[in-house]
């Protein structure tokens, strides 16, 4: 077969732009070959290489005390005591999702599991925050029921439970849906797996599924904007088998409790392309593959091909060479491909043999080493004008089409199509604040949680990235769990353009504040660029993905108040309706400041409900986000099952008290017995607090208006079944 | 007590099994893979636990009811031993032909994850001894194909002869026929259910009624 002739013109069709073409020739010294093409394309595109976030990225804390392994690795690395480690990581797959919902759902899940189980460790939780069009968009429907079935017939199959996530729909992300998947999973602190190879001749072994030409550019699709070509790109989907990634999760345990393990690598983006590169960079040393020993599900592929096939579900590794045959014995066990595709080099070569020719030779650690990194320009997003004043409405009417609202309805539509009790270790599921899941056979447990309020981000993007740790952190404390580490997965628009690269300097210098402050250093991540229509980018949307522990799982704090309890409001309220839910929701205006966030009185707050938690001093616990005071005691009251009654304030309108969204704020359910104590502790902690009404009856009451639990629940409930129907 | 758990490559509720099975019986049950022959000796329950067998791409739990061990499985329950399958279990036990019926898609075609009533519909079996006939309970579901179809007449003598050990209580999250959550072989020593029990043994998990199912198992091997 005749291979394209390698020009400016071909590598642009690879999406490398000229400058970065002429910096591979000069790399080469020569006119590379068509797979070298392919190679550096794949190790060039934004995707993998990070080149136009690299810069900012390297300001975010990453370190502290509990961090085992921060960015850099498959996954992020955290101490949660007695020798145990949690392993995590938020990733995106978003354009795949857009092209195809289910297989490009199912397949990010695929990943970032894979992404854990390769570092060791046996995945426990899943979460996934999803974006999509609005409503009424024609194509919203069709993506929210595929990516849902997609990442349910995937996590489902494969045995790890979903217990948490995000849900919005905005206007914003009708041509460019947003995937991010989230997952951990639980290693001993000192069998913690790395990419890096060591040892010259070692074998280079291929594990898992055949190689096919499925996801062929896939990486580099990722990577560029979205046109009405689009259909043509689904043959770079792939397609994913849970059922595989089971049996390759349990082999490469099993396999990695035998010492033969000296290192591993998924194959996820670009494939075979960078996991070869990325253990032999790490490690210092060259790689020689010869792909004629790749096992492969259809003839006459290529090198190329196969050097840049996104086939799931496949590993490579260094193993120990006296350990071989144990090693084989494990995949001949679950039945899945074995093969020593290669070994290690002392020379600094990528090199590569198909069929007795030298197919790509090239300087590893230069190809690794030297992707391109930009500064790009950017401007800083101007400060939106002030909110008008938002118009009162009965409260009870305003309640009811809120919790009926497509951004605030109960999610149970969602997560009831995944199985979130497998591996029987779940305290708290889905729905509340954050997700807790026991440490098996252990007391102690572990809180998940995913945030991100894009509306807040775009409007002011340096206090909407703040913003969205200080939500997570006050998730976490809402069930007593001390935050421990995050991961973030950047989601913005081409940044080539300045006000897009401005959007994305501002949400990761909020983020570092807030990670900061609030001693939580993220320690894996992942970008997310170009997610752009015809020119229409996405809303900012950094989500953030934050762990916490809780010393055992008779202390968690559950949001389901009693009757009798008193209320107990903490933290300061100035009425914020600035980008509210109740200005967007319920009357389209998007409009004004995001409440701007208090760092100091975050972690105050924080701190002041973990230790009433920890005192059993409180009945439940519940952070207040979109809505609200009056959003939260309504969901406190729905779990419960239980009416919330809650008194106005004079000082301020209905709405502003009710829906305002000023950040580091909890309402508190406290047995009244308890009441002082509470507010006597909430005072020596400087946080304040004030009880602002008590559980029981039937009725949600806000002020003088009050809406029937029974009322509440059908709009609550009725709302996604309703959309999806 | 001796137990073993059945373990198909795309099991994933084994270990769960093998929690319940050793909270109930003082001791951590044999895994036995499924391309084992033999059974250990001596042994008092077999569970075949839920999740993907073979990642049942087409009908659940088909490939698994062919496995190598299936037939010691078989050849175990024939002799009256006492089989517990849950949920792909269930699937399992029916393609091997140890249970009548079929189990379909979900009539809501999507899978579906949630706490469910059940009525315990008879106490005589080795499995639901320490339920009240009639009474309710609550345990999870979790699976994509749980909606049990039979003919007439497999149905008709499922009901006639007591063999319908659980009924969904208000909502069907599947669709079966008669509302049909799991039932018993004819020797009444094969329980296939589609609720997971072991989901719902441990109080922190939020609710316990599944721990009687496993405690009455304990209870029959004893007298």
């Amino acid at each position: 077969m005749s291979e394209p002739e390698v020009n400016e013109a071909l590598a642009a069709a690879h999406g490398l732009k000229p400058e970065e073409y002429a910096r591979i020739l000069e790399i080469c010294g020569r006119v590379p070959s068509f797979t070298e093409l392919g190679i550096f394309s794949a190790m060039w595109n934004e995707h993998c290489s990070y080149k136009s976030s690299k810069k900012w990225l390297r300001t975010l804390p990453t370190t502290g005390p509990q961090v085992i392994c921060g960015p850099g690795e498959n996954a992020g690395v955290v101490d949660i005591g007695d020798g145990d480690a949690l392993v995590f990581k938020m990733e995106s797959h978003n354009h795949p999702s857009y092209i195809e919902p289910y297989q490009g759902a199912a397949t990010g899940v695929g990943g970032i599991l894979r992404d854990v189980f390769t570092m060791g460790a046996r995945p426990v939780a899943a979460m996934n925050a999803l974006s999509f069009g609005r409503v009424d968009h024609p194509k919203t429907k069709r993506l929210l029921a595929g990516v849902v079935a997609g990442i349910g017939g995937y996590g489902n199959a494969f045995g790890v439970p979903t217990v948490g996530g995000e849900l919005r729909f905005h206007t914003a992300y009708d041509g460019n849906c947003l995937v991010n998947a989230f997952a951990a999973g639980l290693a001993r602190a000192d069998a913690i797996f790395y990419s890096a190879a060591s040892g010259v001749g070692m074998p280079v072994v291929y594990l898992g599924a055949k190689t096919g030409r499925d996801g062929v550019g896939g990486a580099t699709m990722a990577s560029a904007e979205f046109d009405d070509t689009i259909e043509e790109k689904r043959p770079t989907v792939q397609v994913g088998d849970p059922f595989t990634e089971k049996r390759l999760m349990e082999a490469c345990l099993e396999l990695m409790a035998t010492g033969a393990v000296i290192s591993i690598q998924d194959m996820g983006a670009a494939g075979l392309t960078c996991s070869a590169v990325e253990m032999g960079d790490k490690g210092g040393l060259g790689i020689r593959l010869d792909l004629d020993l790749v096992p492969v599900r259809e003839t006459g592929m290529t090198a190329y091909e196969m050097m840049l096939s996104e086939s799931q579900e496949r590993m490579l590794m260094v193993l120990r060479p006296e350990k071989e045959a144990e090693a084989k014995a494990v995949f001949d066990k679950w039945d899945l491909d074995f093969a020593i595709v290669g070994e290690t080099i002392a020379e600094d070569r990528f090199l590569i043999m198909h069929r007795g020719e030298v197919k790509a030779d090239l300087p590893l650690r230069t190809l690794s080493g030297s992707a391109p990194e930009y500064d790009r320009p950017w401007v800083e997003t101007p400060k939106p004008a002030p909110a008008g004043p938002a118009p009162a409405l009965e409260m009870d009417e305003a309640l009811r089409r809120l919790l009926a609202s497509p951004n605030l309805s109960s999610r149970r539509w969602v997560w009831e199509q995944y199985d979130h009790m497998v591996m029987a270790d779940t305290v708290v599921r889905p729905g509340a604040d954050a997700a807790v899941v026991r440490v098996h056979g252990k007391r102690k447990a572990l809180a998940f949680t995913s945030d991100v309020t894009p509306r807040y981000c775009f409007a002011d993007p340096f206090e909407g990235g703040k913003q969205a740790v200080a939500e997570a952190y006050r998730n976490l404390c809402a069930t007593g769990a001390l935050p421990l580490a995050a991961t973030d997965n950047l989601n913005f628009g081409n940044p080539e353009k300045p006000d897009i690269m401005g959007q994305f300097v501002g949400c990761v210098r909020g983020i570092g504040a807030a990670c900061e402050a609030l001693g939580v250093p993220i320690v894996s991540g992942n970008v997310s660029l170009y997610n752009e229509t015809d020119g229409r980018a996405i809303l900012p949307t950094p989500s953030i993905g934050a762990v916490g522990l809780l010393e055992s799982v008779e202390r968690v704090i559950r949001i389901a108040p009693k009757a009798g309890d008193r209320m107990i409001l903490i933290g300061e309220t100035r009425g914020h309706m600035g980008r509210s839910v109740y200005l967007a929701e319920l009357f389209g205006r998007e409009e004004g400041a995001p409440p701007p966030v208090d760092l100091e009185a975050e972690r105050r707050a924080g701190e002041l409900v973990r230790a009433l938690g920890a005192e059993g001093l409180l009945s439940a616990a519940h952070d207040l986000g979109d809505g609200g005071l009056g959003l939260a005691a309504a969901e406190m009251a729905l779990a419960g099952g239980v009416g919330v009654v809650l008194a106005s304030d004079p000082s301020m309108a209905m709405q502003e008290w009710f829906f305002g969204e000023d950040q580091a704020r909890y309402l508190l359910a406290v047995a009244a017995d308890d009441e002082e104590a509470v507010l006597d502790r909430a005072e020596e902690a400087g946080v304040p607090a004030r009880t602002v009404g008590r559980a029981g009856g039937d009725r949600i009451v806000l002020g003088d208006r009050a809406l029937p639990l029974a009322e509440a629940r059908a709009a609550h409930e009725g709302a996604l079944p309703a959309l999806m129907g | 007590m001796k137990a073993a758990v059945i373990v198909f490559p795309g099991s994933n509720c084994d270990r769960d099994l093998a929690v319940a099975f050793r909270d109930a019986f003082g001791a951590a049950p044999a895994m036995v893979w499924h391309k084992e022959t033999a059974l250990p000796e001596g042994l008092d329950v077999i569970g075949v636990p839920g999740g993907f067998s073979f990642g049942d791409y087409l009908r659940c739990g088909a490939i698994a009811a062919r496995s190598p061990i299936m037939d010691a499985v078989s050849a175990f329950a024939r002799k009256g031993g006492p089989v517990l399958g849950i949920c792909n279990g269930f699937q399992v036990l029916i393609e091997a032909g140890l249970l009548p019926g079929a189990l379909m898609r979900n009539a809501g075609l999507a899978f579906v994850c949630r706490d469910v009533a059940l009525k315990v519909e008879t106490a005589s079996s080795p499995f639901t001894a320490e339920y009240r006939e009639g009474e309710t309970v609550t345990f999870p579901v979790a699976h994509h194909d749980g909606n049990f179809v039979a003919d007439s007449e497999t149905l008709a003598r499922l009901e006639g002869e007591g063999r319908v050990a659980f009924r969904y209580q208000g909502s069907n999250p599947n669709g079966s026929m008669n509302a049909i959550a799991g039932i018993l072989s004819e020797n009444r020593r094969v329980l296939g259910l589609m609720p997971h029990p072991e989901r719902a043994a441990d109080p922190a998990l939020g609710g316990a009624d599944g721990a009687r199912l496993f405690r009455s198992l304990a209870g029959a091997a004893v007298s």
